[in-house]
């Protein structure tokens, strides 16, 4: 099993039509089962047209009744995309995974309190990953995002992190020492996202085809901290951290939005700090993430 | 992005939030005509920078007569200020603000973020006004109150009522103190701030409210909507390598060390700098190059990081997702002859196509050392600039 996505997931892609939906989509229906899971696009101009075989629709709404797809990911710039993740949204899908690098916060900030609004009044819960990701994988069955997909093998192991491509090192020291991934899940860059690292923690703990988990955080903000302080109560299985930014000044924003030292408590030492101390196994070796999940089991 | 004062007061002023009246000047003559121009006998003459903690460098003076205005003046333009945000080798005072003096019976401090846990605004405001906010924070978190906005419902009249009376603003200045603050909060949201702070925001003699002071950061992603903020870049504020590699779309932050890096992707990044410092040595910079490292970009990227004479080797640590192993060695070979590069390269690559990546870079006849990960990298650069 796995988390959130499968190989019988079915994805719309909106923003299919730009250069980079397109491109990327494609890598995504090369992989794995992708051809059977991405089955519409939508674009409101070019409805009743298709790209990469892949039909159009003028609304996600559409395509939902259409296709029955209960996921989206979403390559739209960043002016339209928090409208983009709003329409998925009030369709009612399952899963939005965000990949649009350099929204505005206050979009942000405005779409996930209409999202709150809505789950606290009663309506359908939509997943949120990202914004600012690389997307979601369960290997050899499912690629949502730009992620490439040959440096993941399936098995056990589960990956949860802010950054992109540290958490394809994380997944290519795994598949190097013969472990696989159950599902790796790249939250995102920005400060105000969806899934959080806590929330991530209790799916791989509650998902019985998950024997360990590597969480990766950065500087800046308590959500690794808090996830930490969660998983010391609630967690049953064997976990690596790691924190990027040990070596980063404060009040200097590093390439991420969200990668700002701003209150002291947010350091990478800070953070490592509480992860320790909450029973992860941490290091501040990089290179050695693999090897030290492996040494666990 | 960050701006002036003068230009933070201008936006609060378009907020409804009261300031003193001001003028801002490039020289001295300027700031006696101001001070003419304002009127009355006592002035406030301000250093224009970008970074905090001016009057403690020295930078904000008390003038009471128009020679006096010329002595503090002359004395602050020009010289280099010394705060705790500016670094040991200070920033040049190019602008100075000359306003009305206040008279202060009391200092509050008030301010607007975006709150990541809750996914709210916070506003937070205290009595302690004037102070370095961090060590109230840090020694009385008491003394900071906090209210949270849903930005979908805004800043209520009750919200910003209990903050005023919660830091003490007497009875007959509550109406006041609550305009300002609901100011506040619409300017932050209407700029797309990502930072708004009045401190101190001052009660009179009169009982009027007024804010001081007025600092200002703004969200970059989303500076294409505000071309009124845009206007009010000063570019001399900003440090010129990070101009040059944001045109490049580099993100590229300068450090103390003198490893150069380069590497895709800001969380790698950080962690690259982290693993050299580990193995010993000292990162010299960030540098994120982003998802297209090509060969122009490289190059752009070896440049800039070549400026800084510290830097006495180069770490380059790419991992090829989309873009392959193969085209990026390309691209730093071409990048290292252009740029003349005399300095030992360690590259580490990793991913698609990475054995051809290896192959090109041994071919290349230039003396690249070769890593298969981090550590190994990080090993072989720290060896090489001893």
């Amino acid at each position: 099993m796995s988390i959130l996505i499968n190989k019988n997931t079915k994805v719309i892609t909106q923003g299919i039509t730009g250069k980079t939906g397109q491109f990327h989509t494609e890598k995504c229906i090369e992989y794995a089962n992708g051809k059977n899971c991405y089955v519409a696009g939508v674009n409101p101009k070019k409805a009743g047209e298709s790209v990469l075989d892949v039909p159009i629709f003028a609304t996600v709404k559409d395509a939902k009744a259409q296709t029955g797809a209960s996921a989206s990911v979403i390559y739209v710039p960043p002016a339209g995309a928090a409208a983009a993740i709003w329409e998925a949204v009030e369709a009612d899908l399952d899963l939005v995974v965000c990949i649009t690098e350099g929204i505005p916060v206050r979009d942000m900030l405005e779409v996930r309190n209409k999202m709150k609004a809505k789950e606290a009044a009663g309506g359908k819960k939509t997943v949120l990953i990202g914004p600012n990701c690389s997307g979601i994988i369960t290997p050899e069955e499912l690629k949502i995002g730009i992620m490439p997909g040959h440096i993941h093998k399936k098995g056990r192991i589960g990956v949860v992190s802010r950054s992109g491509t540290l958490t394809y090192e994380a997944a290519a020291q795994l598949s190097e020492v013969n472990l696989g991934q159950s599902t790796v899940v790249n939250i995102g860059g920005d400060p105000i996202n969806g899934l959080k690292h806590i929330d991530v923690l209790e799916m791989f703990n509650n998902d019985p085809e998950t024997d360990a988990i590597i969480m990766i955080g950065e500087i800046g903000g308590p959500d690794e901290a808090n996830a930490a302080e969660w998983y010391a109560k609630n967690g049953k299985k064997p976990i690596v951290g790691f924190i990027a930014g040990v070596t980063a000044p404060p009040g200097k924003r590093m390439g991420h939005a969200g990668a700002l030292i701003s209150g002291g408590a947010d350091t990478a030492d800070a953070k490592l700090a509480i992860m320790e101390a909450s029973g992860f196994k941490v290091t501040r070796n990089p290179s050695e993430m693999g090897k030290l999940l492996k040494s666990l089991l | 992005m960050k701006i002036h004062e003068y230009q933070g007061k201008e936006l609060l002023r378009k907020f409804g939030v009261p300031t003193p009246r001001g003028i801002s000047c490039l020289s001295v003559e300027e700031a006696v005509k101001a001070a003419e121009t304002l009127g009355g006998n006592i002035w406030v003459v301000k250093a224009q920078i970008h970074a905090g903690g001016r009057g403690k460098g020295g930078g904000v003076k008390v003038a009471k007569s128009l020679d006096d205005v010329r002595a503090k003046a002359t004395e602050i333009l020009g010289m280099q200020l010394v705060t705790h945000q500016t670094g040991p080798e200070g920033q040049k005072v190019r602008r100075l603000l000359i306003e009305d003096g206040a008279d202060i019976k009391k200092e509050y401090y008030v301010a607007v973020l975006t709150d990541r846990a809750t996914q709210k605004v916070a506003i937070m405001a205290s009595s302690e006004g004037g102070m370095d906010i961090e060590e109230v924070a840090h020694a009385t978190p008491e003394k900071i109150l906090k209210e949270f906005v849903d930005p979908l419902v805004g800043l209520t009249d009750a919200q910003a009522e209990t903050l005023a009376r919660g830091i003490g603003v007497p009875d007959a200045s509550v109406a006041q103190a609550v305009q300002a603050i609901k100011g506040l909060y619409t300017c932050y949201m209407e700029t797309d701030a990502s930072m708004a702070e009045i401190n101190p925001l001052i009660l009179e003699g009169n009982g009027n409210i007024k804010a001081l002071d007025a600092k200002f950061n703004f969200d970059s992603n989303a500076l294409f909507r505000h071309e009124d903020i845009v206007a009010y870049r000063d570019l001399d504020e900003e440090d010129p390598d990070e101009i040059a590699a944001s045109k490049f779309d580099l993100a590229y932050i300068a450090l103390d060390g003198n490893i150069g890096c380069l590497v895709n992707g800001a969380g790698l990044a950080m962690a690259t700098m982290d693993t050299i410092q580990l193995f010993g040595g000292s990162p010299a910079n960030f540098l994120d190059v982003g998802g297209g490292a090509t060969t122009e970009k490289v190059t752009e990227a070896f440049k800039i990081m070549l400026k800084n004479p510290e830097v006495k080797g180069i770490l380059v640590n790419i991992f090829g997702g989309i873009m392959k192993c193969d085209t990026i060695a390309n691209g730093v070979v071409s990048a290292a002859r252009e740029v003349k590069l005399s300095v030992p390269l360690v590259v580490r690559m990793k991913g698609t196509n990475e054995d051809l990546g290896k192959q090109i870079l041994k071919e290349s006849g230039l003396p690249i050392i070769s890593a298969d990960t981090m550590a190994e990298a990080a090993t072989a650069i720290v060896a090489a600039v001893k």
